[in-house]
Formats: C-alpha cells, sequence, structure tokens
C-alpha cells in the first residue's frame, strides 16, 4: 500500500517538475514581455506542486529522500511523467496546446482528487485546483485566440497539434497499482477523467477550429513506465548538473 | 528558557513583512496561521499564497529569526497547505495597505466553476485614480499571484492581487 502511494505520488509529481522545467524554458525568450511573465509563473505553479508531490513521497518512502533529491538524483528512467510533459516547447503554439491539453485533463482530475480519502492527496488537490483554474483559463484564451485567428496562427496551431495528439491518451492509462488505490477510493479513476476531457476537447476543437488531423492515431506511451523519449535525458541533464557537480551545495 | 503565548507570537511576528510587499506583514496577508508548543519547542505554522511561492523559504527563515530574537531557543517553522490560502484571509487593513502600495485588492468573485474563461476581472478598479475604465493586459503580473492591467484614465499601468 505504502509502496503504491509513493509511486503514485512519484507520477503525479514528476508530471509537475518536467511541466514546469520545460516551461522554463521560456524564460527570457517569450514572444512578448507579457506572455514570458506568464509562462515563468504558471512553471513556478508547477514546480510548487512538484515539490510538495515529491516531498510527500519521499516521507512515504522514509529512506532519507526528499523533493530535492528525488528531482535531482533519479535518472530518466526512474521519471514516471508522461511522454506528453517532456515534449519540447516547439513555437509558442505549441507550447499552448501541452498547456491546454494538460491543464484541461488537470482541473477534472484535480476535481476528482478533491474525494480522496487520502487527507494529503485531497489537500493538495483543493489548493492545486484554484491554480489550475488560472492555467486553463490562459491557455484556453490563447487556443481560441490562435485556432480562430490568421491563417498562419491556425496553421501552427494545427500541426502542434497534430505533434502532441499521439501522446495525450497516456494522461489516462492505470496499472494495477493505481487501480487498486482507485478501488481504496485514495486514486482517481481515469477513466472518468478521459470522458469528461475529451468533450472539452471536442467542445474547444469546434470553437477553435481546429482539430487533430487523425484522432484515433496510435498512441504513444512509456513515461508512466521509465521508457521516455530522447527529450527527457538532456532536460534532466541540464536541469540536474549543479546539483550532481556539487551535491553539497547550498542556496 | 522563554515561552510565550500565540497572542505574543503573532504581535512578535507582526515585523515578518511579504518580502514582494513589503507594505503587508504575514498576518495581514493570512500567511502565518498558528503557533503552539509541541513538547518544549515552538512551532510556527505558515501556508503559501500558491504553491510555487518563492518566498516562503525566506519567509520561514524570517519567522524563525523573529523568534530567536525574542529569545526562544527552539524554533520550527512549518509550512502546511490545509486549509488552502485565500484571499479572502486578507485583512481589510491589508486590502488598504496593498492599494496605497499601486496594487488593487482582490474582488469578491465567485471561483466554483471549474471552466471558466472569462472571470469578471477584466474592469479592476485602478488603484490610482479609481477609474473603472481599465483593461487588463496580462493574466500574469510580476508574481503569480498578481495580473497586469492599464488605467485608460489615467494611464497608469497596475498589479491587481487575483482572487484565489
Ligand atoms: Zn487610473
Amino acid at each position: 500500500m505504502s509502496a503504491n502511494l509513493f509511486n503514485y505520488l512519484l507520477k503525479l509529481g514528476d508530471d509537475r517538475v518536467v511541466m514546469g522545467q520545460r516551461m522554463a524554458e521560456w524564460c527570457g525568450v517569450g514572444p512578448i514581455l507579457e506572455e514570458d511573465v506568464a509562462l515563468t509563473n504558471l512553471c513556478l505553479d508547477f514546480i510548487g506542486q512538484g515539490v510538495s508531490l515529491l516531498g510527500k513521497a519521499g516521507e512515504i518512502e522514509g529512506l532519507g529522500r526528499n523533493e530535492d533529491s528525488l528531482a535531482f538524483f533519479r535518472d530518466d528512467m526512474e521519471y514516471k511523467n508522461t511522454l506528453l510533459v517532456e515534449q519540447p516547447n516547439g513555437d509558442f503554439a505549441q507550447t499552448i496546446a501541452k498547456l491546454f491539453f494538460f491543464s484541461t485533463f488537470d482541473i477534472i482530475f484535480l476535481n476528482e482528487l478533491t474525494k480522496s480519502k487520502d487527507e494529503y492527496l485531497t489537500a493538495f488537490a483543493i489548493k492545486s485546483l484554484k491554480e489550475a483554474k488560472y492555467h486553463f483559463r490562459h491557455s484556453s484564451n490563447w487556443f481560441l485566440r490562435l485556432g480562430d485567428g490568421t491563417e498562419e496562427s491556425n496553421t501552427r496551431l494545427q500541426n502542434a497539434i497534430d505533434n502532441l495528439w499521439l501522446f495525450t491518451d497516456e494522461l489516462f492509462d492505470m496499472d494495477e497499482a493505481d487501480l487498486e488505490l482507485v478501488n481504496l477510493g485514495i486514486a482517481v479513476d481515469l477513466n472518468i477523467v478521459k470522458a469528461q476531457w475529451l468533450e472539452k476537447m471536442n467542445e474547444f476543437f469546434t470553437l477553435s477550429k481546429v482539430k487533430p488531423t487523425n484522432p484515433d492515431c496510435f498512441m504513444i506511451k512509456g513515461g508512466r513506465k521509465g521508457i521516455h523519449t530522447e527529450h527527457l535525458g538532456k532536460m534532466l541533464a541540464e536541469m540536474q548538473i549543479l546539483p550532481r557537480t556539487y551535491p553539497d551545495a547550498q542556496w | 528558557m522563554v515561552k510565550i503565548d500565540k497572542e505574543t507570537a503573532f504581535s512578535i511576528l507582526e515585523n515578518v513583512k511579504d518580502p514582494e510587499i513589503p507594505l503587508l506583514s504575514i498576518i495581514d496577508m493570512g500567511i502565518l496561521r498558528d503557533f503552539y508548543y509541541d513538547n518544549n519547542k515552538a512551532i510556527a505554522v505558515i501556508t503559501p499564497t500558491y504553491s510555487g511561492c518563492p518566498a516562503m523559504t525566506m519567509i520561514s527563515d524570517m519567522v524563525k529569526d523573529e523568534l530567536v530574537k525574542a529569545g526562544l531557543e527552539n524554533v520550527e517553522v512549518i509550512s502546511q497547505i490545509s486549509p488552502a490560502w485565500t484571499t479572502e484571509w486578507m485583512s481589510e487593513k491589508a486590502k488598504s495597505n496593498l492599494k496605497a502600495s499601486g496594487i488593487a485588492p482582490p474582488i469578491k468573485m465567485q471561483m466554483t466553476e471549474l471552466f471558466n474563461i472569462k472571470f469578471n476581472d477584466d474592469k479592476i478598479e485602478c488603484p490610482f485614480c479609481n477609474s473603472n475604465n481599465t483593461k487588463k493586459t496580462s493574466e500574469f503580473g510580476s508574481t503569480a499571484c498578481k495580473s497586469l492591467h492599464y488605467c485608460n484614465e489615467c494611464s497608469q499601468p497596475f498589479d491587481y492581487f487575483k482572487c484565489i
């Protein structure tokens, strides 16, 4: 049970750490100053949520690892995030499409998680849901503007959706350990989330005049099991180099 | 060994200001939640405004310093996320101090809807000239807890402290 919960917390935490770290790459190079500031603020939310979850995971594991050791001293094969969040930022449209897919998922997921029987997960969900509503508002507004904007912005958003769509189904994957936690009322049943997520997507695809060219395409998965695309390793190398080179560095 | 009660602790910690908004103390902001003793250890409880608030470590250090200065020896500051911080915990004094420092205070807003793409925060009252003839220029301002606005009346850009 505690091993299951540890793994569950890692999955949730890693999604957020990787989402945040990837988004931080926009710092200083955003398309406009306001957007640069917005994206980096969003990234802080994700990192902060990741810190909460990984910190709790370390506590439950009981081997003396904390959020920093879990984030900085695990290799890519030990990371449990979905492939979606580790994908490169691409252009602004791709960043927005990813944020829109993820924040829509997040609202539905966190809303379900507020009913968890685990006190910590409930508290985490209530707190993070407030933030996710702002993430969704920001990304959905851009999703509409880009999709229903110029020919150029529509094309770019369309390409972004086609680049990312095949990674989305992994968000709803559950393994046996997860199902045990679902039965105990601790974890969220992702089938419920998936149905609502698809409904929301279709609503916005219509409004934004874009849609996946091949909605039933083959879905690529693996991140939850530690099998990642080449992009994660490179990102972690940059993220981890300082604490690994100077393991006792303080800042 | 010095031992103080909760009320005294709170009055001492009034000296700890929010590093992002130095006009406001952590009590005005609702960041300081509790003070109690666990055996002989003094525990101060703080809560982050946003999960990623980068000021939390600094606030925690400042709380500890302030209590040590008051003569306490065995002090721990813990951070908890439940109950989740809300702008409703900000005191009226905090709101007027915010306004005095050029930041529009949070307005009452219904936040229960899950997928809300339009909140009623695009006509925020300007903290400088009180005009409502303003527009939102960005969803996120200098920190995650604020958005950026512009006053068409007095041509001033300003921050608005968002409802959460
Ligand atoms: Zn004005």
